[in-house]
C-alpha cells in the first residue's frame, strides 16, 4: 500500500529529517509511528498525505507515485479541523460536498465516485447522531473527534492517516476511540497510519510500530505487535514488555 | 438584550426629551409630541422621497463596498505575499477619517448620487477589508490542511472555507460602521443636492426655520440608522446562528 523509496526530505536550512529512507506498509495493516518531538513523524504523515513533497526519492501509494493529495487518503489531525460555523452533520458532509463540487474528476475525487450526501449511517456508527444539529463549540472534544472521523470515513478511504488524534482527550474516551478506530479500519479494510508520541498508544493501536529517531532517519526500525486491538491486549504480558522495549529505545534517543 | 428593554429605553429617551423641551421652552427644541405630529404629517408629504434617496445611497454604498472589499480582503488574508505588500497601505489609509474626503470626492465625481455613494463606499470598504482579511488570515492551518486532505483545491477552499468565514466579518464590519456611514451621508447631503434627509434637515432648520420639520428629519435619519443597524443585527442572527449558541 505504502512504499517509500530512498526518501529524502529536509526543511530549508536544517538537518534532513529523512535521508534515503525506505519503508513499506502492506494493505490493511495498522501502523503506529512513534517518536519524540522533532523526529519527523508529523512530516512523514504530511508527506504521505501529499501535502509535503520529498526533496528526492519516491512515495508510492497503491503503486502510484504521489504528487498531490490523493482522494482515497483520509487525514485526521489533532486539532479536529471542524468548521466552527457548521453543525456536526454539515461538518461530516463536508468531504462529500467537496467531492460533489468537483464531480468524479479523478484528481480531487475518485473516478468511480457516485454523488452521495447521506452521512447518517456514519453519524450513527460513531454515536454522534444525537448531536447532529449541534455546533462544534457545543460538544466535547471526543465528540468533535468523532465528527472528524465520520467526515473522513464517509469518503470511504483506503488509507487513513492520523496525527496525534486522541492526545487531548481523557484516558477513558481516548481508549474508547482507539478501539473504535481499529474496529472501523478492520471493518472497512482501511490501512491505518497513526502518529503518536505516546508509547502506550503506539503499543495499543499499532499491529506494526515504526520507531523514528533523532534526524536524519535512515533506516526504518519496525516492531511487530500482532495482538494490538484484541480484547485484553492492554493487560497482556506482551504489551507491557513491548512498552518497556519502546521506552528503552526512546530513552536512548533522548539520552 | 430583550426587546422589552429596548422599547423601555426608547420610551425613557422620549420622556427626557419631553421634560427638556418643557424646561427649555424655546422653538428650537419642540416637544416629541409636536415633532411626531409633524413627522406623521410629513410622511404624506415630501419626507418619504427624501428618506428613499438617502436609503438608496446607503444601500448602494454598502452593496458596492461588500462586493469589492470581500474579494480584496480574502485575497490579502489568504496570501502571505499580498498581505505583506498591502497591509502597510491599509495600515496608513484605514485610520484616516473618510469624511475629510467628502469635498474631494464631490470635486471629482460631481453633484450626483455617485459622489455620495462613493463617500459611503470609502468608509465601509476599509472596514470590511480589514475584518475580512483578519478573518481569512486567522483561519486555523489545521482547518485548511484537513480540507485539502479531503480533496479540496483552491476553488473548494474558497467556496467552503473562505467565503463562509468572511460572512461574519462582513456583518460585523457593517454593524460597526453603518452608523458612521449614515453620519457621513448627512454631511455629503449638505452639498449640492435637493434630495436626501441631510438636505431636508438642513433646509428646514436653517432656511425655512421650521424646527418641528427639522426634528422630523432628524427622527427619520435616526430611524434610517437604527433600521439598518437592526437589519444587520438580524441578518447576523439568521446567517451566523453558530455565533449565538454556547
Amino acid at each position: 500500500m505504502i512504499n517509500l523509496h530512498s526518501l529524502t526530505f529536509a526543511y530549508p536550512h536544517s538537518t534532513p529529517l529523512f535521508d534515503s529512507f525506505n519503508w513499506h506498509a502492506g494493505r490493511g495493516e495498522t501502523w503506529a509511528v512513534l517518536g519524540t518531538s522533532g523526529c519527523g513523524k508529523t512530516t512523514l504523515l504530511y508527506l504521505l498525505a501529499g501535502l509535503q513533497h520529498p526533496s528526492t526519492g519516491q512515495i508510492l501509494i497503491d503503486g502510484t507515485t504521489l504528487t498531490r493529495p490523493r482522494p482515497r487518503t483520509g487525514l485526521i489531525l489533532q486539532d479536529y479541523g471542524l468548521l466552527p460555523w457548521a453543525t456536526v452533520r454539515e461538518n461530516a458532509e463536508l468531504g462529500l460536498k467537496v467531492r460533489n463540487f468537483y464531480g468524479a474528476d479523478g484528481v480531487h475525487t475518485p473516478q468511480d465516485y457516485r454523488p452521495e450526501r447521506d452521512v447518517t449511517p456514519w453519524l450513527e456508527r460513531l454515536g454522534i447522531h444525537k448531536f447532529a444539529d449541534k455546533y462544534p463549540t457545543q460538544i466535547s472534544g471526543g465528540q468533535r473527534q468523532r465528527a472528524a472521523i465520520a467526515r473522513t470515513l464517509a469518503l470511504q478511504p483506503d488509507l487513513l492517516l492520523m496525527d496525534e488524534p486522541f492526545s487531548s482527550l481523557d484516558a477513558v474516551i481516548r481508549e474508547d476511540l482507539q478501539r473504535l478506530t481499529l474496529e472501523l479500519c478492520t471493518e472497512n479494510g482501511i490501512t491505518l497510519v497513526i502518529v503518536t508520541h505516546n508509547i502506550e498508544e503506539a503499543a495499543a493501536m499499532g499491529r506494526n510500530i515504526l520507531l523514528l529517531s533523532e534526524p536524519p532517519n535512515q533506516q526504518a526500525r519496525a516492531f511487530k505487535n500482532p495482538a494490538a486491538g484484541e480484547d485484553g491486549h492492554r493487560e497482556s504480558q506482551e504489551y507491557h514488555v513491548l512498552c518497556q522495549t519502546l521506552r528503552v529505545e526512546l530513552s536512548h534517543e533522548t539520552a | 438584550m430583550k426587546r422589552r428593554d429596548v422599547l423601555l429605553a426608547g420610551l425613557g429617551i422620549l420622556v427626557i426629551w419631553q421634560i427638556a423641551a418643557i424646561l427649555v421652552d424655546r422653538p428650537i427644541l419642540p416637544t416629541p409630541v409636536v415633532v411626531l405630529e409633524v413627522f406623521f404629517r410629513e410622511l404624506r408629504g415630501e419626507l418619504p422621497s427624501h428618506f428613499a434617496a438617502s436609503l438608496w445611497r446607503v444601500l448602494a454604498g454598502m452593496l458596492l463596498s461588500v462586493v469589492t472589499a470581500v474579494p480584496v480582503g480574502l485575497a490579502i488574508g489568504g496570501s502571505k505575499t499580498l498581505n505583506r505588500i498591502f497591509s502597510p497601505v491599509i495600515y496608513l489609509l484605514y485610520p484616516i477619517p473618510k469624511v475629510v474626503f467628502v469635498p474631494i470626492v464631490l470635486l471629482f465625481l460631481g453633484i450626483g448620487d455617485l459622489a455620495k455613494i462613493t463617500v459611503i463606499f470609502l468608509i465601509l470598504f476599509f472596514q470590511i477589508v480589514v475584518l475580512v482579511r483578519d478573518q481569512a488570515a486567522g483561519l486555523a492551518p489545521q482547518l485548511l490542511q484537513s480540507l485539502r486532505s479531503l480533496g479540496a483545491g483552491r476553488r473548494a477552499l474558497f467556496r467552503f472555507v473562505y467565503l463562509p468565514a468572511s460572512l461574519p466579518a462582513i456583518l460585523t464590519a457593517l454593524r460597526q460602521s453603518v452608523g458612521t456611514a449614515v453620519a457621513v451621508l448627512y454631511i455629503a447631503e449638505l452639498f449640492a443636492t435637493r434630495m436626501g434627509l441631510g438636505y431636508y434637515i438642513y433646509y428646514n432648520g436653517s432656511t425655512l426655520l421650521d424646527y418641528p420639520a427639522m426634528y422630523a428629519g432628524v427622527l427619520a435619519m435616526s430611524l434610517l440608522g437604527l433600521g439598518l443597524y437592526f437589519t444587520v443585527d438580524w441578518m447576523e442572527r439568521k446567517l451566523c446562528p453558530w455565533k449565538f449558541v454556547g
